[in-house]
């Protein structure tokens, strides 16, 4: 194994160890972090079913373990309180964004959320496509992901319009906000559009992409959005490798080569660094939804700063405070390992306490230095970052979760509806 | 001391309050004899009606120029120019705080003079108010009446018991604030632009609901005086028809100077506690209680339409859209056009400006001007300013134009990082593979008037890569426009190489 690769597996095998650590075995619910009394969140389950077959392939957990902890999740979904009301679990085939690890039961008021339980369907879809075996427990494992899947209104989540809103609450009725330009939201629409029950009305996905924004910003031409995840997440379970809907064929593009742009235009904010934040350069930067530091934390020295907490930190303009995702770059590794790479080693040299635990931590600010020399590092960890991180991972190294999808029946209509034609498909 | 003067409220021991209201409302004034037949009769002095009437008495035509209240409508006495006086003193008074960013000594005391800053403003709209007095306009051959106008048929109108014969009319009646369905709202009080530059001492904390360009200016005028604002606003952005980098990036910049923003929210009532109005928002399904001294309201603005008996002409109209007019700018009525705010879905001081040139040209001389023809630019004179002209990306994909944009980051302007104004950008939108500017937004400190560059290339039909070769001066902020006309340009040549 070269240095690289070993890097690469120490890593991926700590994010993994997140899951371990932070499911409740009983039901499979997976909390959002590790910090003391977090709840569920639906999308970091979905990102737990998927990196289950990772760690059976790598040998790092027991198949039968995997399927026990992915068929306890799904079970409890199947089985959960559906009413709707402000104390279930979800509603319509939705689920809450925030569940209680114990109960299943909605916690802090959260909104049924369309694009985390998007999050949650890809990971049950990829069991359900992993796990093939002609036993008793995995045949009711596929039976169940699909009828989980099945049973998604998303129809229902347009709001007799003609995109997907954001959410839905009890209390209220529809969030306002909507989808708007350039987001991981494709991931939401391909599983919405290859529903074979309660698919999307209407030209939905054209709908959406009209309010994309082609941009040519620091001389690189790419669909812009901020924060780095976007460019991401779709990523992790959809191979957009040379596969073209109707804006990229304009473009003569595909997301997967944008996902690289979007890379580049990090680079070139950090080495521009508008904000004069401390370590910004072309091999340390990451501006994505994360953790950060925010005036009211005991630990935060410096009250005049605004600093953002938790934020969608993006590129060129900001939410930015000098918080930077150690993990974000990593994330990117299938779009430009090289770049990719360097950047984790320079960034790890730089900043070795961004790894708590040799797990990433959500965030550093190299900025906010203590009095034992150290920056300020966001405390515990979050299930999002360790899920995208093995999934990116393993993606460069095998194309494992890539492989599995394509051969997923659901994802290939739902391509095909958007749009989507060539390469792979 | 406060008088009322034909239901003018104005301030008769100030100076520039007399001399203002000398120009724009003459006590003494006497309406003149009626002409025989008027080649025009403008109904309404603010910007469309005085442009129409010194256009066409210039053009030897006959006019008659009515006016109900004062002349310089909104612009001159309640909006634009006493807006932008006061919103000049509060950059002014944030520059001062942030002096230190500037490599500046930091002043020990910054007191806001309230009362220096208001005589300023009201020093500006008197002096303003010179160009177009009532007796500016007669030398220049406009009969000018003041008076309540109501037509009588589809070519005679009335004012002040006299009867005006009409070739043609205009009328540009302007709008006025819209006031919010809110309970309890109107029992608490509340200001809007006309009365918000009467107020005589600023209130200690204010709610601002609304945050369309109005609201959002007001806002933090008053935030930077020191006012502990708070701005409510229904939907999920500020200036919702705007990009939401725009939208987002004066979100950052209230949030900066101090604002409690709040986004898709929703004031349920107001209640009164003494001095205090007391007032219940709802977000989703949290409320929150919000105490305040005072409210200002900006949440657009309604067409003035009561009262003119347009019936009696065959003038179409409703209380939303206000006189509806074809693209020539006619209404039903083939003597009678409209012109500003009472008709235009843009309700902006230079649109109304360009359609009644558009009248006097049609009306009088029998040109077909189209309103659609006009390139409209507009601009949000918050800080950073928020320009914009032409198509937004999403409405040309909407019409299925393949878009790309080009956009310079103003912290990629030199002159940007030196002024330290670097927040903000310049966006230009074009015709995909071709040069051809669609539109363009501008977030600039500067940036209302960096858009008549863009602007005039797009009337003009002046491709982006054309700007590449215009030399601006360097260093300047629109140098940014450069940058992104080099940017196409190096499009198209690596495209070719």
């Amino acid at each position: 194994m070269g240095a690289d690769e070993e890097l690469l597996n120490e890593i991926e095998r700590a994010a993994f160890g997140y899951f371990r650590q932070a499911v409740n075995p009983a039901n499979g619910l997976v909390a959002d972090t590790t910090r003391d009394g977090s709840p569920c969140s639906i999308a970091v389950v979905g990102f737990a079913l998927s990196v289950y077959p990772v760690a059976v392939e790598r040998g790092w957990m027991p198949r039968i373990e995997a399927t026990e902890l992915t068929l306890a999740a799904l079970r409890f979904f199947r089985d959960s309180d559906q009413s709707g009301s402000s104390m279930a679990t979800g509603y319509k085939g939705f689920y809450y964004h925030f569940l209680d690890m114990h109960s299943g039961a909605r916690v802090w008021r959260s909104e049924l959320s369309m694009i985390d339980t998007a999050l949650l369907m890809a990971g049950v879809l990829t069991a359900r496509e992993y796990f093939s075996e002609h036993t008793a427990l995995e045949s009711e494992l596929r039976q169940i992901a699909d009828e989980l899947y099945r049973r998604v209104d998303w129809h229902w989540s347009q709001n007799a319009g003609t995109t997907i809103t954001q959410g839905w609450k009890p209390e209220s009725g529809f969030l306002r906000y909507g989808w708007e330009g350039y987001s991981e939201g494709i991931l939401l629409y391909v599983l919405a559009m290859g529903s074979p029950t309660h698919p999307l009305a209407g030209d939905a996905y054209d709908a959406w992409t009209v309010t994309y924004q082609w941009e040519n910003l620091y001389g690189i031409d790419f669909l812009y959005a901020g924060p780095l995840f976007i460019h991401q997440f779709s990523h992790a379970w959809v191979d957009l490798r040379g596969i073209q809907d109707p804006f990229m064929r304009d473009k003569r593009s595909d997301y997967f080569e944008n996902s690289l742009r979007a890379l580049q235009v990090q680079r070139e904010y950090a080495r521009r660094n508008p904000g004069g934040f401390a370590g910004y350069d072309e091999n340390c930067w990451g501006l994505t939804a994360c953790d950060g530091p925010s005036t009211d934390a005991p630990d935060v020295i410096d009250k005049r700063r605004r600093l953002f907490g938790y934020s969608a930190r993006g590129v060129p303009y900001g939410p930015d405070d000098g918080t930077l995702a150690g993990w974000a770059p990593l994330a990117s590794l299938p779009f430009a390992p090289d770049i990719a790479l360097a950047s984790v080693r320079e960034m790890h040299r730089r900043y070795p306490e961004m790894r708590p635990d040799q797990r990433y931590a959500s965030s550093f600010n190299p900025g906010l230095v203590g009095a034992d020399g150290k920056c300020w590092v966001s405390a515990g960890h979050y299930g999002l970052d360790q899920g995208i991180v093995t999934m990116m991972i393993e993606n460069h190294r095998t194309e494992f979760t890539w492989r599995l999808m394509r051969s997923c029946s659901y994802v290939v209509a739902g391509l095909r509806g958007a749009g989507f034609s060539g390469g792979w498909l | 001391m406060l008088q009322r003067s034909d239901n003018f409220e104005t301030d008769a021991t100030d100076v520039d309050e007399r001399e203002r209201m000398h120009n724009v409302r003459p006590s003494d004034w006497r309406n003149p004899q009626p002409a025989q037949r008027y080649d025009l009769v403008v109904v309404g002095a603010g910007t469309a009606g005085l442009v129409a009437a010194r256009t066409a008495a210039a053009l030897d035509a006959k006019v008659a120029l009515i006016e109900r209240a004062l002349l310089g409508g909104t612009c001159l006495n309640i909006g634009c120019v006493p807006s932008k006086a006061l919103i000049r003193t509060s950059r002014l008074y944030a520059e001062m705080r942030d002096a230190r960013q500037y490599g500046a000594s930091f002043p020990n005391d910054i007191r806001v003079d309230f009362p220096a800053l208001m005589q300023r403003v009201r020093g500006i709209r008197a002096r303003i108010s010179r160009a177009d007095s009532a007796h500016a306009l007669v030398a220049a051959g406009v009969d000018v009446f003041f008076g309540e106008a109501h037509f009588i048929d589809d070519d005679a109108l009335t004012v002040d018991g006299a009867t005006l014969r009409f070739k043609k009319a205009m009328i540009a009646t302007g709008a006025r604030p819209d006031m919010p369905a809110i309970p309890g709202l109107a029992a608490a009080g509340y200001l809007t632009n006309e009365n918000a530059f009467d107020i005589t001492q600023l209130p200690r904390r204010l709610l601002v609901i609304g945050g369309g360009p109005l609201g959002c200016e007001m806002a933090q005028a008053f935030c930077r005086f020191g006012v502990k604002t708070t701005i409510v606003q229904h939907w999920p952005l500020f200036l919702p028809r705007e990009e939401r980098d725009a939208a987002q990036l004066l979100s950052d910049a209230f949030a900066r100077d101090g604002i409690e923003i709040r986004l898709d929210t929703n004031v349920e009532q107001v209640r009164v506690d003494g001095a205090e109005k007391i007032v219940d928002i709802v977000r989703d399904d949290y409320r929150n209680t919000i105490t305040v001294d005072a409210i200002l309201t900006g949440t657009g603005r309604v067409p003035n339409v009561d009262g003119l008996n347009l019936e009696a002409a065959g003038v179409a109209y409703d209380r939303d859209r206000g006189v509806h007019v074809d693209d020539f700018l006619r209404t039903g009525n083939p003597r009678i056009y409209a012109a500003g705010d009472v008709c235009l879905e843009h309700k902006f001081n230079d649109t109304a400006e360009a359609s009644a040139r558009i009248v006097v040209q049609n009306a009088l001389f029998r040109h077909r001007r189209r309103l659609s023809a006009l390139t409209i630019p507009w601009c949000t004179y918050t800080d950073p300013e928020i320009a914009h002209v032409g198509l937004y990306v999403r409405q040309a994909r909407e019409r299925r134009i393949s878009v790309k944009t080009f956009t310079i980051p103003m912290h990629d302007v030199d002159r940007a990082i030196a002024d330290d104004e670097e927040m903000g950008f310049v966006k230009i939108h074009v015709k995909e593979r071709t040069d051809q500017i669609l539109g363009s937004t501008i977030v600039a400190r500067h940036a209302g008037e960096m858009i008549s560059e863009i602007t005039l290339a797009m009337v003009a039909g002046i491709g982006l890569r054309r700007l590449a070769g215009v030399i601006h001066p360097y260093p300047t902020q629109a140098d940014a426009i450069r940058k992104a006309a080099d940017a196409c340009d190096r499009t198209f040549l690596s495209a070719k190489s």
